[in-house]
């Protein structure tokens, strides 16, 4: 059931993880790119400010949320990467719309 | 069977119990709190958590001025709670709004909202009627559609799920002791003498306060009391979590102290029916984006319904059995908004055996027919 994968995909997907650019295998999610990068941590928790990285990697937990290409709170296991597309830690609590 | 005394036993362990549990508690009776079990209603878990005065008691002056006392009564009920168990209420009461989507809705609210002054009498009742432009000034993001919104200075809101929790620790904290997994099937009753049986213990006291919700409607005739109380189902929404845009809570919309958004304050008669309906999810989600149309960005992570707990006339009830004195009934579907009252003011009262004059309004006799006649 949890067998590895047997073909080796190569990254072969550019996208920017906090600004910096990285390559992923096509298929991959958001949320494996922001663990490759080898961040400390992805986001900060909107009540505590708690340091956190993805964790369940199937849209339970929402420990993956992340802001991609300027949309906040989106979870990044959920989205699979495009070339290009900007992924960037989630600090705190989204602003809520034309309310800022 | 084992038998154990207590001064008082409690019926119903959501935060109407919970909150008389706690007044009693602290008087200084020993007192039993039981509580049914996750297969219960528990219309507590399900809140929206309003601390609201406005619109409640139209027609009702004695539960207008019951709500504005259980809203003076919260600061130093939630201070308390923190003090004894450190345990926050996300209390907060800036006041708040009612949002009024058309001319028509503003001038149906001013009219109740000018009868609930007059109605108020010398105990006054302090609002404003705010048209649009003025509105927006006030609530960031208020939409064009808003024809305008009252307004009253004792509103607020608080977290439901916290204030269960303060109430069980303080209570725990004082001596009282909590027994869960304990539906109260079997009871005598006779005068300042009663005894339920649970989890297979025998326990009596000269006092038994029901407040078990939808529970007491079959509870209530045992102990010679009643509760003609039927369930109301409300349904709400939660958003993802947003920094702080909301500066008060409304009847519809709050922002939790952690910066979600509740949308909510959905009536609907479905029987004990605990599900969902895409219709009433969608009319709530559209009241919410007209009031502020940059809700309408926002994820929603949660939603859930809850049953309120309603007598005919939407009004609480509070009552003490003629025929077996020391037995009371609770109900109503504020627990929330009414905590404050039911533990600093109606407990004492149980506890001294008497409810005081003030209380006589809210007896079920009112649904009798020979005294409605």
């Amino acid at each position: 059931m949890f067998a590895t994968r047997p073909e080796f995909r190569p990254a072969t997907v550019e996208v920017l993880v906090d600004g910096q650019p990285l390559s992923v295998p096509e298929g991959a999610s958001a949320a494996a790119a922001l663990l490759l990068a080898g961040l400390a941590a992805s986001r900060e928790t909107p009540v505590s400010g708690a340091p956190r990285l993805p964790y369940c990697m199937m849209g339970v937990c929402f420990d993956c949320l992340a802001e991609i290409d300027g949309v906040a709170n989106r979870q990044a296991c959920m989205v699979t990467v495009r070339p290009g597309m900007r992924i960037a830690p989630q600090c705190g609590a989204r602003l809520a719309g034309t309310a800022a | 069977m084992r038998t154990e005394n207590h001064d008082a036993l409690v019926v119903g362990g959501g935060l109407v119990g919970a909150a008389i549990a706690y007044g009693l508690q602290r008087q200084g009776l020993r007192t039993l709190l039981l509580d049914e079990g996750d297969v219960a209603f528990r219309a507590s878990r399900g809140n929206f958590g309003l601390v609201w005065v406005q619109s409640k008691g139209l027609g009702a002056p004695h539960y207008q001025r019951w709500t504005r006392g259980s809203a003076e009564e919260w600061p130093a009920l939630a201070a308390e709670l923190r003090e004894k168990t450190g345990i926050g209420t996300g209390l907060h009461q800036p006041g708040g709004v009612h949002i009024c989507l058309s001319d028509e809705e503003f001038e149906k609210r001013g009219a109740a909202m000018a009868r609930l002054r007059r109605e108020a009498g010398n105990f006054g009742m302090e609002y404003r009627m705010i048209r649009g432009a003025e509105a927006r000034e006030m609530l960031p993001g208020l939409g064009p559609k808003v024809a305008g919104v009252s307004w009253t200075p004792y509103d607020g809101h608080a977290s439901p799920l916290s204030l269960l929790r303060a109430l069980h620790t303080g209570f725990t904290g004082l001596g009282g002791r909590y027994q869960p997994n304990a539906r109260v099937e079997r009871g005598t009753a006779a005068a300042n003498d009663f005894a339920v049986e649970a989890e297979g213990v025998l326990h009596r006291a000269p006092r038994i306060v029901l407040a078990a919700g939808l529970g007491n409607a079959e509870l209530a005739p045992r102990f010679g009391l009643s509760a003609p109380v039927r369930p109301e189902r409300g349904q709400i929404l939660v958003t993802e979590r947003t920094r702080q845009v909301l500066p008060m809570p409304t009847t519809t919309i709050r922002q939790t102290e952690e910066g979600s958004l509740m949308l909510g304050d959905s009536k609907e008669d479905a029987g004990f029916d605990l599900g969902q309906n895409p219709e009433v999810m969608k009319q709530i989600a559209r009241r919410a984006v007209l009031s502020f149309p940059w809700i309408a960005e926002l994820n929603l992570v949660r939603a859930w319904s809850a049953l309120r707990v309603m007598a005919p006339d939407g009004l609480p009830i509070y009552d003490q059995s003629e025929r077996f004195p020391g037995a009371f009934t609770a109900n109503c579907h504020s627990g929330v908004t009414l905590a404050g009252t039911h533990a600093n003011r109606l407990a004492p009262m149980i506890a001294a055996g008497a409810l005081e004059p003030e209380m006589a309004p809210f007896t079920a006799r009112r649904f009798d027919v020979r005294h409605a006649a």
